[in-house]
């Protein structure tokens, strides 16, 4: 099993004939992704790679049965293409856009509960399920199918994340990128609960950074909620503050939001917290001993 | 981005937020200038940097003479300021705000920002006005008056009025208060700013109420909409290797340790820092050349962190995973030849054809050094810090 993705999930890709667009789509399809439609208002009837183009998203729904959508939309463009996903009842939308105006952000927030959509992102990697569905920039071959489930902040950060859990011989069930912006749709916590509630997945690695108190919020719920083991990590102890660290939401402001007031937040939760990162396929390999 | 007392108060004035009467002023002439314009003693000469704690540094002082005026503002200008938000080196102050003198009655705080924990836009509002606003959430936050604002609904009367009322505001106050507040959210909506802090709103004698000081942040992200606010930009304000990089596009920020570093992707980055600093070496920059990472890229970052003197040693940490190591090693052998590259550089990169791209980095007959993976860099940049 996995959350949100998986073999059987159709996607379409809002932003198909941008030169991202088109790249990644390419790279989900070779992964075995079921690609079914694309959206670029104005290219309505026209094919990439045979794949059909649609100009609505509504359009695309009916015609295919895509229950996913891929968004790739220039940032100006881009809380409008996840209204539009949102209106047309897409179940999961994951936006890899950066650099929407956190304005933008804040009313899609808000429309998001009136909807029955799960927003992924935006300014994220996506979600993969390996071994079934990749619906993002992330390089396929890093992953292995396995009981971990992971969920990060961060794009290379999860890679490398990845990539010492496999060289350990872990492999994931899902992994979900939430992404690096103030205001997200889908956050550590409702990962969690749903890596609670998969059966099939054993253990979770969660990959926090500096900014906002998501990571705190998340050790909480783990003390409350969580009977699998979590192991955590966080970028930007050395980062200074009332600076903005890459990511828009990557940014201690006065007394909130450092790494070691997470780090603390978490190990008193239970968590495993690895404080080197080089460190965090062997602390995992340990840390899981009895579950995997 | 960050903006001038002065340039948001030009904003405020533009949405009807009342501010005293005032001008910037560039020279001690420009300065008396002002103050005769203004036409009444005292006046208050107010340093004009990007960085809070301007009173308590020395940048902040009254006039009560035309004499004085030319002696403060001489001191003012060209004065090496240094406040709790500066750091110890300070910043050069290159112009200064001449404002009436107001007596005053009562100082307040004020601001709105968007919040990212319940993304809604909220209002804080505290009779402990003049305060490090922290310094009153940590020790009595009860003083603070919140109103959270869902944008899709907007900012409601009642919510103003809960404001002012939680103030403790008298009805006269109050009357001006409220279209204050109203304007105050339209401001922050049009300009998608990301904090307006008026730290004091007066009340002053004569029962008028104004912002005795301004503070505007803008969502990066949002600039390409408002190109008023982008002309605001103070390029004086900022580093000038920060400034360099963000025309290639290149995310660096300058710090205080020796060992350089470029990595691709904001939260790697950060996590290859603090790999640094666990190594028993500092970091001297962060430097994020994006997901992609093109040779060009490479090529730029190089040049940025080497221009600081402080480097002894570089640590590339490249996760390929949609670029190809072997391009990617290419464009590190390229360009450190092309820079001329002086100082160790450690590489460490993963993903798709690392052992092509080790070859040719090995091969290279270039002081650059491979590691196999993180622990074995930092042990590595480590041993070059301490040499």
């Amino acid at each position: 099993m996995s959350i949100w993705v998986n073999a059987q999930t159709r996607v379409l890709v809002q932003g198909i004939t941008g030169r991202e667009g088109q790249f990644h789509t390419r790279q989900c399809v070779a992964y075995g992704t079921r690609v079914v439609a694309g959206v670029t208002p104005g290219k309505g009837g026209q094919t990439m790679d045979d794949i059909p183009v649609f100009n609505t998203v509504e359009d695309a729904v009916r015609a295919t049965g895509a229950d996913c959508s891929m968004i790739f939309v220039p940032p100006p463009f881009a809380a409008d293409a996840i209204l539009e996903a949102m209106d047309a009842g897409v179940r999961v939308i994951v936006t890899i856009t950066e650099g929407i105006p956190v304005m933008d952000m804040l009313k899609v927030k808000n429309a998001l509960k009136h909807s029955t959509s799960r927003l992924i992102g935006p300014n994220c990697p996506g979600i993969i399920t390996p071994g079934q569905c990749k619906v993002g920039i992330m390089p396929g071959p890093i992953h292995k199918p396995g009981p971990v489930g992971v969920v990060s902040r961060s794009g290379t950060l999860t890679y490398e994340v990845v990539h010492q859990l496999t060289l350990q011989g872990i492999g994931q069930s899902t992994c979900v990128g939430i992404g690096g912006d103030p205001v997200n749709g889908t956050n550590f916590i409702d990962c969690l609960q749903a890596f609670q509630d998969d059966p099939e997945t054993k253990a979770v690695v969660m990959v926090g950074e500096i900014g906002g108190a998501a990571e705190e919020e998340a050790a909480d719920f783990i003390a409350r909620n969580m009977t699998k083991p979590v192991v955590g990590f966080i970028a930007g102890l050395t980062a200074p503050p009332g600076r903005r660290m890459g990511h828009a939401g990557a940014i201690i402001s006065g007394s909130s939001g450092t790494a070691q007031g997470k780090i603390q937040a978490m190990k008193q939760a239970g968590i495993t917290v690895v404080e080197n990162l080089g460190d965090l396929g062997s602390v995992c390999k340990e840390a899981f001993a009895s579950v995997l | 981005m960050k903006i001038h007392e002065y340039q948001a108060k030009e904003l405020f004035q533009k949405y009807g937020v009342p501010i005293p009467r005032g001008r910037v002023a560039f020279t001690v002439e420009e300065a008396q200038g002002a103050a005769r314009e203004l036409g009444t003693m005292p006046v208050v000469i107010k340093a004009q940097i990007h960085a809070g704690g301007r009173g308590k540094g020395g940048g902040v002082k009254l006039a009560k003479t035309p004499e004085e005026v030319a002696s403060v503002a001489g001191s003012i200008l060209g004065m090496t300021l240094v406040t709790h938000q500066t750091g110890p080196e300070g910043r050069l102050v290159r112009k200064v705000l001449v404002e009436e003198g107001l007596e005053i009655e009562k100082e307040l705080y004020l601001s709105l920002l968007p919040d990212r924990s319940t993304a809604k836009i909220v209002f804080m509002a505290s009779e402990a006005g003049g305060m490090d606003i922290e310094e009153v959430a940590a020790k009595s936050p009860e003083k603070i008056v919140k109103v959270y604002v869902d944008p899709l609904v907007g900012l409601q009367p009642f919510m103003a009025r809960k404001l002012a009322y939680g103030l403790n505001l008298e009805p006269d106050i109050v009357k001006l208060f409220l279209p204050m507040v109203h304007a105050l959210y339209r401001l922050c909506l049009d300009y998608d700013a990301s904090l307006v802090e008026i730290n004091p709103l007066v009340i002053t004698k004569d029962r008028r109420l104004l912002a005795l000081d301004a503070k505007m942040n803008f969502d990066d992200n949002a600039l390409f909409r408002h190109k008023d606010v982008l002309a605001y930009r103070d390029l004086d304000e900022e580093d000038p290797l920060e400034v360099e990089a963000s025309k290639y596009n290149l995310n660096y920020i300058k710090m205080d340790g020796n060992i350089g570093n470029m990595v691709n992707g904001a939260g790697l980055a950060m996590a290859t820092m603090d790999i640094i600093k666990l190594a028993g070496a500092e970091p001297a920059n962060f430097l994020d050349v994006g997901g992609g990472a093109s040779a060009e890229m490479v090529e730029n970052g190089f040049r940025i962190i080497l221009s600081d003197p402080n480097v002894k040693g570089v640590l590339i940490n490249i996760f390929g995973g949609i670029l190809r190591c072997d391009v990617l090693a290419q464009g590190v052998v390229e360009a450190s030849r092309k820079v001329g590259v002086k100082v160790p550089v450690v590489i460490r990169m993963e993903g798709t054809n690392v052992e092509q791209g080790r070859k040719i980095l090995q091969e290279s007959g270039l002081n650059l050094i491979v590691a196999q993976d993180l622990k074995d860099a930092a042990q590595k940049v480590a041993a070059i810090a301490r040499a």
